[in-house]
């Protein structure tokens, strides 16, 4: 649960901690160098969508490596963390060797470390803000290596430990969608004694962690254990339910739930209406990442069918496209491109994640934008026409607007196009819920500290608010609704 | 859940299944669909639903033996489970009180139909309705329809049952008979094509109910999307029922057969 800053300040000066702080001096600390993930070679790892690509710290590497944490008087990393991991306390741990007590310091704030460790992007937050980067202009303590560690070595350890629960308050709340900001809103309400349903209309439960991140950066086995984890707090599953169709919001509330809070996430994909888009072969990533990740199209064994070809081409420079193109290259593309109209200082992907790209032979055609897609004659993609682009003054985003250049247009041949260029929020539930105000993208309309709807009793948070963010800003939202949604009830049906 | 409690064959490759989903079934209208999978490496498909008894806490679907999955789902047998079964989903029918309603059916496309043409009968219309299908043993479902029909055409190709000729020229002999108010066709892409053009000569507003390719059937895969009116609309969360004047039936038609190449080979991996 949160902490005050003194309770924070106050555990910092306990013995322990006060004899690790002394057991090294500052000097020696700073002198150590930042550990280094190993990786799969990518000759290796483009050959199954199955096998990781960070492999993980050694525990010598982690306990080194948790030694350069200084364990600041202020901690200014967890300023940056969404769902305030007291980080220095859990890294301390690390380097006192007590690696199960540093996994039970991160599911106190976070329902996920596993898939946190990998796939947020700390050098943006926690990492962004640490004494190294911010005072010495060095690279900060690896936090999100250190938390990957501390979560898979308790998976491994087979010692999974249960976060500390408050009494059962037997009050019945709903969870619409099973991604990473429901499962967080879950995880932090079962915490403090509420009766838990998560509604998910796939088959499976995880949402985008499942259909969307890619195996090789995110194992379904991993995010499995942390739902096991979950549904050991008692909190309930239900899948192949959407909340607004197969049942109403009244009849939830008929059948007993007191409260509701929607993480249904960003569902629809954006496309760029140019013409040719509706050819057969162009697809969205979410479609395709489906496709592979959901349905293991990737495998012979399932029914499901996926596009494969010779030259296929991703357009966009988010994580998505990424995630996309590298998939392409597993499932056996020769050329596995990504199209860009920006360059690559404005790509949103993770730097990390432009990098094994590279590395693993994916081309990178930036400042260059498709204008139109050309079939063959059963219909299929086979060539699009694309036009050099080159960066003009900044627009309302802060990044140069991308410029068409005359004359600049050239054909390039691709068999299978995935359009990964954003996402729409999910209409579902702003369509069948009446009173809900929602804002004209699409995204419920929350008071933004509480995550409360203009529905009383129905919280959001994640993409559906958001329009499309990071599973830890999701996770951060699941957090705060499930703190004011605990006020709301409390004050409602709990207090006297 | 999702226990088969019945099973019956149209024919050598048409399967009525009735299967158990008591909350489908009390909230699922005339139009709607259900997304479903069998067995674990088991694909996502859409099937519009058939019928539902809401005491029993059933729903109804008719499938065709088409490829892989459709034909997984026909060998099914009654107390055997469908692996996972969501839905309703897409838009329900918007049934109104109009006049004099033309349905349309060709093929499996009678199961999806006749909900609607129960609740079109039900507000109040008269309902005239039209089954077609290659020969005698494809008509499905004519008794139903029958019983919701003021009255009911049957046409086949060969002319071994009804009337021989073309849906279309079924409809032409009744429009030219009397004021039709409304049309709704579903069967194959083809067959809704041309009663789309014929209608659209009488100037008769017309709906079609699109069975496009889908995966997740919520508005997230973008797999089922269609030109309709110039703009490209997703047939699960848009549809599945559109205008069939504005929608572009060529580019539906292809899309239909945009894995073509693949559900070929997963089929002739299957038989083996």
């Amino acid at each position: 649960m949160e902490r005050s800053e003194e309770y924070i300040k106050n555990e910092r000066k306990q013995d322990w901690r006060v004899a690790l702080q002394k057991k090294i001096k500052a000097k020696d600390r700073m002198s150590i160098e930042r550990a280094l993930m190993a990786e799969t070679a990518p000759e290796v790892r483009i050959k199954s969508q199955r096998i990781e690509v960070n492999t993980g710290l050694t525990k010598e590497q982690a306990l080194t490596e948790a030694s350069r944490c200084m364990d600041c008087v202020n901690p200014t990393c967890m300023e940056g963390c969404p769902v305030s991991i007291n980080i220095p306390k859990f890294i301390k741990y690390i380097e006192s060797d007590d690696i199960l007590k540093a996994a039970s310091v991160l599911k106190e704030t976070s329902a996920l470390p596993a898939v946190c460790g990998r796939v947020c992007p700390q050098e943006l937050q926690c990492e962004q803000k640490c004494f190294y980067v911010t005072k010495l202009n060095q690279p900060a303590v690896a936090i999100g290596f250190l938390e990957r560690f501390a979560a898979d070595f308790e998976r491994e350890s087979g010692h999974v430990s249960t976060p500390e629960m408050a009494t059962e308050n037997g009050i019945k709340v709903a969870v619409i969608g099973s991604g990473p900001s429901g499962l967080s809103f879950a995880g932090d309400m079962a915490k403090l004694g509420y009766d838990v349903t998560v509604f998910e209309a796939l088959h499976e439960i995880g949402g985008v962690l499942k259909y969307g991140i890619p195996e090789f950066r995110l194992p379904n086995a991993v995010v499995d254990v942390e739902i096991e984890s979950l549904r050991r707090m008692g909190v309930k599953f239900i899948t192949n339910y959407i909340v607004g169709q197969t049942a109403s919001i009244d009849d939830l509330k008929a059948d007993g739930y007191k409260a509701f809070y929607v993480g249904s996430g960003a569902g629809l994909p954006r496309f760029m209406n140019i013409p040719g888009e509706n050819v057969n072969g162009i697809l969205s990533s979410n479609e395709y990442l489906t496709r592979v990740n959901l349905m293991g199209a990737d495998s012979e064994e399932s029914d499901t069918p996926v596009l494969r070809g010779k030259n296929v081409v991703v357009v966009g420079g988010g994580n998505t496209a990424m995630d996309s193109v590298r998939t392409a290259k597993r499932l056996g593309a020769d050329r596995a491109m990504i199209v860009y109209r920006r360059s690559e200082a404005e790509m949103p992907a993770r730097a990390e994640e432009v990098h094994h790209a590279k590395q693993e032979g994916i081309e990178f055609l930036t400042l260059t934008n498709p204008i139109e897609y050309i079939a063959d004659e059963k219909g299929r993609v086979c060539q699009m026409k694309v036009q050099k682009m080159e960066l003009g003054e900044p627009d309302a985003s802060g990044r140069r607007r991308p410029v068409p250049v005359e004359g600049s247009e050239y054909i390039l041949d691709c068999e299978v196009v995935v359009v990964a260029v954003g996402v729409s929020p999910n209409p579902l539930i702003p369509n069948s819920v009446e009173g809900l105000d929602v804002s004209k993208w699409g995204t419920i309309e929350v008071v933004k500290d509480k995550m409360q709807s203009s529905i009383p009793e129905m919280f959001a948070g994640g993409d559906i608010v958001r329009g499309g963010a990071t599973v830890i800003l999701a996770m951060g939202d699941g957090r705060k609704a499930a703190k004011n949604m605990d006020i709301y009830l409390t004050e409602k049906y709990l207090s006297n | 859940m999702n226990k088969i409690v019945e099973k019956e064959h149209f024919s050598e490759k048409i399967v009525k299944i009735v299967v158990e989903a008591p909350l489908i079934a009390k909230s699922r209208k005339p139009g709607n669909f259900v997304i479903l999978r069998v067995g674990e490496k088991g694909e996502r498909i859409p099937l519009t639903i058939a019928g539902a008894n809401v005491e029993r806490g059933t729903i109804d679907l008719v499938v065709q033996k088409m490829g892989v999955s459709s034909t997984k789902l026909c060998d099914l047998e009654v107390g055997e489970y469908i692996t996972d079964l969501v839905g309703p989903l897409g838009k329900p029918t918007e049934i109104h009180n109009l006049g004099t309603i033309l349905c349309c059916g060709g093929g499996v496309g009678n199961a999806p139909l006749l909900p609607i043409v129960e609740a079109y009968k039900k507000a109040g219309n008269k309902v005239i309705t039209i089954l077609a299908a290659r020969n005698k043993n494809l008509i499905i479902l004519e008794d139903e329809m029958r019983k919701h029909s003021d009255e009911l055409i049957v046409m086949t190709d060969d002319g071994s049952y009804g009337k021989k000729g073309l849906i279309t020229e079924g409809m032409e002999e009744v429009i030219k008979r009397e004021k039709i108010d409304e049309c709704v066709t579903i069967g194959p892409a083809i067959m809704m094509k041309f009663c789309s053009l014929l209608t659209k000569k009488y100037e008769i507003p017309t709906v079609a109910s699109l069975n496009s390719i889908m995966v997740d059937g919520t508005g997230m895969c973008g797999a089922c999307r269609v030109t309709v009116g110039g703009k490209t609309k997703f047939t699960c969360v848009d549809g599945p029922e559109f205008d069939a004047h504005q929608i572009d039936f060529d580019e539906m038609m292809s899309r239909l057969g945009g894995y073509k190449q693949e559900e070929v080979d997963k089929f002739d991996q299957f038989q083996k």
